[in-house]
C-alpha cells in the first residue's frame, strides 16, 4: 500500500471519472464524485504526513527505472499541493452538487479529470509527463469553463483555449530543444546532465527560458495575464473556485525547475526580469480590483494579485523565501476560492442585481455579511486572519534580498489599494442596498451544500491563522527539502547515474 | 535534408503566427493547426534525422531514436483533440452571436 501511495491520487479521480461515464445518472455521479473527492482528501492528508519523514518517494511507473521510464516523485511540497487540490476539489464539488452540475452535460467526469490533471502535474518528475497532465487539466478546464453556456463564457473560452494551445506549442518546442540538446526529459536527469560538459549551453538556456515562459503564461505574469481576469470571472462559481489553484500549478512548476535544474548551472536565468514583471503584475492586479464592477471579477483580480506576489519568490532562490511562499500560496488559494463561492451565493440572493456593485439589489442574509467581512479581511491581508500571517511571513523573508525595498513598497501599497476596493465594494453589497430593497420579499433559501462549501472556505482564513505555526513549520521543512537539489537528483536517479551522457545521446 | 526540414518548420510557423493574429476564429483555428504541424516536425527532428534507420534496436544495424516519435504521436493526438474542441467552441460562438469575430457580442 505504502509503495503504491504516490499513484493513488491519480488513480482515484480516474476511476471515478470512468464510473461516472458508465452510470450517466446525476444522483449516482454526485455520490461517486463526493466519495472520490472525500477519499482523495483523506489519502492526500495521509500522503502529506507520510512525506513529512523527509524521504523522497519515487514511484517508477511500470517499474522502469528513472531516466528511461516515467516517475512520480512525492516530496513534502508535492504532497502539500495535492492535499490543497483535494480540499479545494471537495469543497467545489460540494457547491456544484447543489444544482450547477445540472446546467450542462458531463460536469462530473470532467471535474474528476481536471483533478486528475492537477494532481498529476504536482506529482510527476518528468517534463513530458508534465505536459500531458497539463493538457488533461486544460482540456477539462476548457469544457468546465464553458459549462452552463452563455455567450460570455463562449467568448472567454475561445480566448482561453487559443492562448493555451499556443502555450502548449511553445511547451513542445521547449521539450524538443531540451531532448535535442540534453537527451532526456526527466527533471532529475536534466539537472544531472546540465552539470556535465559537452552540450550546447545556449540552446539549453533557450529551452529553459521557453519552458519558464509557458509556466508564466499559466501563472499569469503581466504581459501574459490579460486572459486571466476575463476567463476566471466568466466561469461558474464552483469552476472558478477550482481554477484558483491553476495559476499555482505554473508557480510550483517554476519553483521546482528553478531550484532543481537552473540554480546549480544557470542561476542567472530568472534574475532582473522576473521580479520586476511580478511586481508589475501586482500593480496591474491592484488597479484591476478598483475597476471591477462585480464580485466575481474582483475575485479574479485577487487571484492574479496573489499570483504576482508569489512570482516574486522564485528569482530569490532562497529556502526561507520559498517557505513563506508555500504558506502564502496555500492561504491565498483558499481565500481566492472563497471569494468565488461567496460571489455565487451573494449573486443568488440579490436577484437581478446579481453580484454587481450596485445599490439596487436586495440585501444578502446576515451570515453572508459576516462571511464577506471575514473573507475580505483575509484577502486584504489585514490582521488577524491568514492573509496577514502570509503577507507578514513573505515580507519578513524578503527583507534580506536585493530587491527587498521595491518589493515591500509595491506589496504594501497594493494591499492598501485592495483594502480600499474591498471596503468600497463591500459597502455596495452589504449596506447601501438596504433602503432600496426594503420593499422586496425575503430572498429564497440557499441549498445547504452551497452554504457549507462557502463557510468551509471562508473559515479557512481564521483556521489557517490559528494553525499558522505547524503549517509554517511544514512549509519550512518542505522548502528545505526542495532546496536540496542534490538529494532530489540522487533520490530519483539512484546514487550514481549508470550511463555517461555520451552513451545515452542518440 | 536538415535545411529542407528547417525551412518547412519556419514557413509553417510563420504562416501559423500570421493566421493566429487574424481577428476571426476560423483563420485562428487554421493558424493553430499549422503551428501544431510545425511543432510536430520540430519535435520529430529533436531525435536527429536519419535515413533508412528504423526505430528498433537490432544487433549491428543502425537505428533512430524512437522516443521523439512517441512524443510526436502523443502531441498529435492531444493537439487534434484540442483543435476539434476549439472548432466546436467557435461554432457555438458563431451561433450565439452571429459573427465569428473574436470580439463579437462582447457585453458592456
Amino acid at each position: 500500500m505504502i509503495t503504491h501511495a504516490p499513484i493513488l491520487p491519480i488513480l482515484i479521480p480516474f476511476a471515478a471519472a470512468l464510473l461516472q461515464l458508465l452510470g450517466d445518472r446525476l444522483p449516482f455521479q454526485r455520490v461517486v464524485g463526493g466519495l472520490a473527492t472525500a477519499l482523495l482528501v483523506l489519502l492526500t492528508a495521509w500522503l502529506a504526513l507520510l512525506a513529512d519523514d523527509g524521504q523522497l518517494r519515487v514511484y517508477a511507473l511500470g517499474d522502469w527505472p528513472a531516466p528511461f521510464g516515467i516517475v512520480l516523485v512525492v516530496d513534502r511540497l508535492a504532497a502539500a499541493m495535492t492535499l490543497l487540490t483535494a480540499v479545494l476539489g471537495f469543497v467545489s464539488l460540494l457547491y456544484a452538487s447543489a444544482g450547477f452540475d445540472q446546467r450542462g452535460r458531463h460536469f462530473h467526469p470532467l471535474f474528476q479529470l481536471q483533478l486528475l490533471g492537477l494532481l498529476g502535474a504536482f506529482l510527476t518528475g518528468d517534463l513530458f509527463n508534465l505536459f500531458v497532465f497539463f493538457e488533461v487539466m486544460l482540456l477539462a478546464s476548457y469544457t468546465l469553463l464553458a459549462h452552463a453556456g452563455g455567450l460570455e463564457r463562449t467568448r472567454a473560452g475561445i480566448t482561453y483555449v487559443v492562448l493555451n494551445l499556443l502555450g502548449s506549442a511553445l511547451f513542445l518546442i521547449a521539450l524538443g530543444l531540451l531532448y535535442g540538446t540534453l537527451g532526456t526529459l526527466n527533471l532529475a536527469d536534466l539537472a544531472y546532465r546540465l552539470t556535465l560538459p559537452g552540450h550546447d549551453q545556449a540552446l539549453a538556456r533557450l529551452a529553459f527560458a521557453l519552458l519558464i515562459a509557458v509556466f508564466l503564461l499559466k501563472a499569469g505574469l503581466l504581459p501574459l495575464s490579460f486572459w486571466l481576469p476575463h476567463a476566471y470571472s466568466a466561469a461558474g462559481a464552483p469552476v472558478a473556485a477550482l481554477f484558483a489553484i491553476m495559476t499555482k500549478v505554473g508557480i510550483v512548476a517554476i519553483l521546482r525547475v528553478q531550484v532543481i535544474a537552473l540554480a546549480p548551472t544557470m542561476p542567472d536565468l530568472l534574475d532582473h526580469w522576473l521580479t520586476a514583471l511580478a511586481l508589475a503584475t501586482v500593480v496591474f492586479a491592484a488597479l484591476g480590483t478598483l475597476v471591477a464592477v462585480r464580485l466575481r471579477a474582483l475575485a479574479a483580480w485577487l487571484v492574479l494579485l496573489s499570483a504576482g506576489a508569489l512570482l516574486v519568490t522564485p528569482a530569490q532562490a532562497s529556502a526561507e523565501v520559498s517557505a513563506a511562499a508555500i504558506y502564502y500560496l496555500v492561504q491565498s488559494t483558499l481565500a481566492g476560492a472563497a471569494f468565488f463561492l461567496l460571489a455565487g451565493v451573494i449573486a443568488e440572493q440579490r436577484g437581478s442585481a446579481a453580484d454587481h456593485f450596485t445599490t439596487r439589489g436586495a440585501s444578502p442574509a446576515s451570515w453572508l455579511k459576516v462571511a464577506f467581512l471575514v473573507a475580505a479581511t483575509t484577502a486584504a491581508g489585514l490582521p488577524p486572519f491568514s492573509g496577514f500571517v502570509g503577507k507578514l511571513m513573505l515580507l519578513t523573508t524578503l527583507r534580506a534580498v536585493a530587491a527587498g525595498p521595491a518589493i515591500w513598497v509595491v506589496l504594501l501599497c497594493a494591499g492598501f489599494v485592495v483594502m480600499i476596493a474591498l471596503a468600497r465594494d463591500g459597502c455596495h453589497l452589504i449596506w447601501k442596498n438596504r433602503a432600496a430593497a426594503a420593499g422586496q420579499a425575503a430572498t429564497e433559501a440557499i441549498a445547504w451544500q452551497k452554504v457549507s462549501a462557502t463557510l468551509l472556505l471562508v473559515a479557512a482564513g481564521p483556521l489557517l491563522a490559528v494553525l499558522a505555526r505547524p503549517l509554517a513549520d511544514y512549509g519550512e521543512r518542505a522548502a528545505a527539502q526542495l532546496h536540496a537539489p542534490g538529494a532530489y537528483v540522487a533520490g530519483v536517479l539512484g546514487p550514481r547515474p549508470a550511463k555517461t551522457p555520451a552513451e545515452a545521446m542518440p | 535534408m536538415e535545411a529542407l526540414l528547417a525551412i518547412a518548420v519556419g514557413v509553417l510557423t510563420a504562416c501559423g503566427v500570421f493566421l493566429i493574429l487574424r481577428a476571426r476564429t476560423f483563420p485562428v483555428l487554421l493558424g493553430l493547426t499549422l503551428l501544431s504541424y510545425a511543432v510536430n516536425l520540430f519535435l520529430f527532428a529533436s531525435g536527429r534525422l536519419r535515413l533508412d534507420a528504423p526505430p528498433l534496436l537490432r544487433a549491428g544495424a543502425s537505428y533512430t531514436d524512437p522516443l521523439p516519435q512517441a512524443l510526436v504521436l502523443t502531441a498529435i493526438v492531444i493537439g487534434f483533440g484540442m483543435t476539434a474542441y476549439l472548432a466546436m467552441l467557435a461554432l457555438r460562438g458563431l451561433a450565439e452571436s452571429g459573427s465569428d469575430h473574436v470580439d463579437a457580442g462582447k457585453e458592456q
